[in-house]
């Protein structure tokens, strides 16, 4: 039995949808690859996302497997390669001019690095401002502004808010700058926010802050938010929802307590297993496990393995993983709770050694 | 006997100058000793960047080193103090004694050349003798060294993925095969498996090669697992230093106990999570006493007077645990007396 991500209930609340959203990076041949048909990198390939009212969608997976791509792509800062994009059930495709100005002020993306999205050259007053003007939201007065700044600053924390409203992104330390660069998002007043791993560059406590006031946000403000991260602990603490990513697909998705607790995927278990935990320490070393399970490399975009792109790595594989891409599975243990792997295709009948570890129901 | 390679005595690393210097790094003693990794924590702002950046000299105006010795321990014995070097010193000791992985390194890599091109500059730089298809395999093995597949090697910094990026710098810096290899937050953009992989791969490489790495991140547990020894700084000073393992299991300062509590856990019940109360302090107007009493839950009589000594509590040597915390008075300052040897 297959599902599909979307179950049809409560489909009003939808914000923002991806359907079978696709996107193939050309690769230019050198000269010694003359020969051959045109490559392609396969950085998102036909993934599903359904990012709701109200509702923390996490996305986690493996480093360059297509996340920030599909968080570029709903932002549509990238041109998608196939699939559609729905904003409230309407298929959208735009780019640059007002109607692209309409949608990113719905649809806010706050970057992987703030680094880069901050420009050097002007401080935080300017950065918020232009936000609030740019989005209508600045209010009619100079007071109107002033307050709308320091509401924006006390909001991620940065009080007092005269103490760095005048400060330039150097002059910043690296958690302080990403604080501002979520500040900014927030100005436009979203509905969606497409959060391409906004903690990580900031330290545990504030951390903490920072997805405390994203839950905040998504109650009060009904806000959907996509929330790309690395830190799968943060996913089950606050995504209602988790998504894992694999090589350019998506390859297992639940309510997050579920996904973290009782993985499916061979790689989500992985993942989940190659979490840095202190009190594991001698007992890891001792078994060799996480070490030894976490060999393998990512496999190559440009030439994806075929059949599911986890086999060459995979503990539990078996012949048709080779050969077959597979549909995603209800995984049993929770609603909604599925994962693109053959181990959970009822139909096919398993080998004893290669059968995955029962998932408790 | 441990050796030691980087001696960091008294540095303090300031802003700007006169009255408007904000001081980010406070008097500062560290040593780094052969073959060890020295995990450095501490919240935003606290001045773990200063502090790798003061010791490089690689600090970015109105950054300065306001006083204190950094001395490095060469290969061949020598001592010299890396704050005195003139400039094409300086330029030989970077990269091929020391190397750095910057924090936010990914927007550092060149985005007009090939990432086959740069790591091969480096290389070229390091071993001038290298044929064009040696530097190349080296590069192939610099890559697979970090998980980016070989077919990526033509790659162009845009066309990779944040942590991607990551992994090339950190690729890059091991290129050289340094003395000591300091990396800031270099595993932010990574996912857990891959994580691993690398600092596994390089906990391996400084078994071989012998070289010392300080690992700088905010990611207390990962600090745990794959460093030796920790040093947690606030408010630009170290207030505990000690064995990885002492630090999570007993961690003494209120400071490294409330970050180690701040953590949600993967495993195991929901947990109500707590962070530490308050927020970090502002450099330019920092408490009197021990800075941290404003938001110390265990906070008592002297806290807002008396500025504690960084030195060993009672059972502890110097060279064993050090903290600054008047729950645990420390008899001698670290820097006070001259280490032996
Ligand atoms: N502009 C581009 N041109 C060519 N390839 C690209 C481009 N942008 C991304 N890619 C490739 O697409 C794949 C997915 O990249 P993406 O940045 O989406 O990964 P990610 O999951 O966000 O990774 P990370 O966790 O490291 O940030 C990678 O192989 C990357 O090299
Ligand atoms: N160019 C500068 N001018 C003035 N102050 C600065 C400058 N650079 C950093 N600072 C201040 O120095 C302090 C230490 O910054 P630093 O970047 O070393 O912190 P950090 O511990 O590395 O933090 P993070 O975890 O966020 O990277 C911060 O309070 C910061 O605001
Ligand atoms: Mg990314
Ligand atoms: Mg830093």
């Amino acid at each position: 039995m297959t599902v599909s991500a979307t179950p049809a209930a409560s489909t009003d609340d939808v914000v923002l949808q991806a359907v079978k959203l696709t996107k193939h990076f050309p690769v230019r041949r050198s000269a010694s690859q003359l020969f051959g048909k045109s490559r392609a990198i396969h950085a998102v390939d036909s993934v599903d996302i359904v990012l709701r009212r109200g509702r923390v969608t996490a996305l986690v997976g493996e480093s360059g497997s297509g996340k920030s791509t599909v968080a570029k792509l709903l932002s549509q800062l990238e041109r998608r390669t196939s699939g559609d994009i729905r904003l409230h059930g309407e298929s959208v495709s735009v780019h640059g001019g007002r109607p692209f100005r309409q949608y990113v002020r719905k649809v806010q993306m706050i970057f992987q690095d703030p680094f880069a999205s901050l420009n050097p050259t002007h401080t935080v007053r300017y950065h918020l401002t232009r936000s609030l003007r740019i989005h209508g939201n600045a209010g009619k007065s100079g007071a109107d502004l002033q307050r709308a700044l320091d509401a924006l600053l006390t909001r991620v924390n940065l009080t007092p808010p005269e103490r760095y409203i005048d400060k330039f992104p150097h002059e910043l330390s690296g958690g302080q700058r990403q604080r501002v660069a979520i500040a900014r998002a927030l100005g436009a007043d979203p509905e969606a926010l497409l959060a391409d791993e906004p903690v990580s560059m900031l330290d545990v406590s504030i951390r903490l802050g920072i997805l405390t006031l994203l839950r905040d946000l998504k109650e009060r403000l009904s806000l959907a938010i996509l929330y790309i991260t690395h830190d799968i602990a943060s996913a089950r603490y606050f995504a209602d929802d988790t998504l894992v990513m694999y090589a350019g697909q998506m390859v297992e998705g639940g309510d997050s307590e579920s996904v973290t607790q009782n993985p499916a995927h061979p790689y989500t278990r992985l993942l989940i297993e190659a979490a840095p935990d202190p009190d594991r320490i001698e007992a890891a070393e001792a078994s060799g496990l996480a070490g030894d399970r976490a060999a393998g490399e990512p496999p190559s975009l440009i030439d994806p393995p075929p059949g599911c792109r986890f086999n060459p790595r995979c503990p539990y594989v078996m012949d048709i993983c080779r050969v077959e891409t597979p549909q995603h599975f209800v995984v049993g243990d929770s609603a909604g709770h599925w994962a693109a792997c053959w181990l959970f295709d009822a139909s096919i009948p398993k080998q004893p050694e290669t059968h995955a570890p029962a998932v408790q129901a | 006997m441990k050796q030691p390679v980087l001696e960091i005595k008294n540095l303090n690393v300031d802003y700007g100058l006169g009255d408007n210097a904000v001081h980010a790094v406070r008097e500062v003693h560290l040593t780094l000793h052969k073959g060890e990794v020295l995990g450095l924590a501490g919240e935003s702002g606290s001045g773990k960047s200063t502090l790798a950046y003061g010791l490089t000299r690689l600090l970015p105006p109105p950054g300065i080193v306001a006083g204190g010795q950094v001395l490095y321990h060469a290969p061949s014995g020598d001592v010299v103090d890396v704050l005195r070097l003139s400039d094409s010193e300086l330029r030989a000791f970077r990269w091929s004694e020391v190397s750095i992985v910057f924090q936010g390194a990914m927007n550092s890599l060149n985005p007009v050349h090939k990432v086959s091109t740069q790591l091969m500059d480096v290389i070229k730089a390091h071993e001038p003798g290298l044929s064009r298809d040696a530097r190349l395999a080296r590069a192939r093995e610099l890559l697979k060294l970090v998980g980016i597949s070989a077919d990526r090697l033509d790659s162009y910094p845009h066309q990779l993925s944040g942590g991607m990026r990551q992994r090339v710098m950190i690729g890059m810096a091991l290129a050289l095969e340094p003395q000591v290899v300091i990396m800031d937050e270099p595993t932010t953009a990574l996912d857990v498996v891959m994580q691993r992989q690398i600092l596994r791969q390089l906990v391996d490489l400084r078994e071989r090669l012998g070289f010392s790495v300080i690992f700088i991140t905010h990611d207390l547990s990962l600090l745990v697992e794959f460093s030796d020894r920790i040093a947690i700084m606030y408010g630009g000073r170290i207030v505990e230093e000690a064995e990885a393992h002492e630090i999570y299991r007993n961690p003494l300062h209120p400071y490294s106990e409330g970050l180690l509590r701040s953590f949600p856990a993967l495993r195991g019940p929901k947990r109500e999570v707590k962070g530490i109360a308050g927020s970090p302090p502002d450099l330019r107007s920092m408490p009197s006493g021990c800075s941290f009493h404003p938001r110390c839950p265990r906070a008592f009589e002297p806290c807002p007077d008396v500025l504690p000594i960084l030195g060993p509590p009672d059972g502890y040597t110097l060279d064993t645990r050090t903290v600054a915390c008047h729950l645990h008075p420390a008899t001698i300052a670290v820097g006070a007396k001259e280490p032996v040897g």
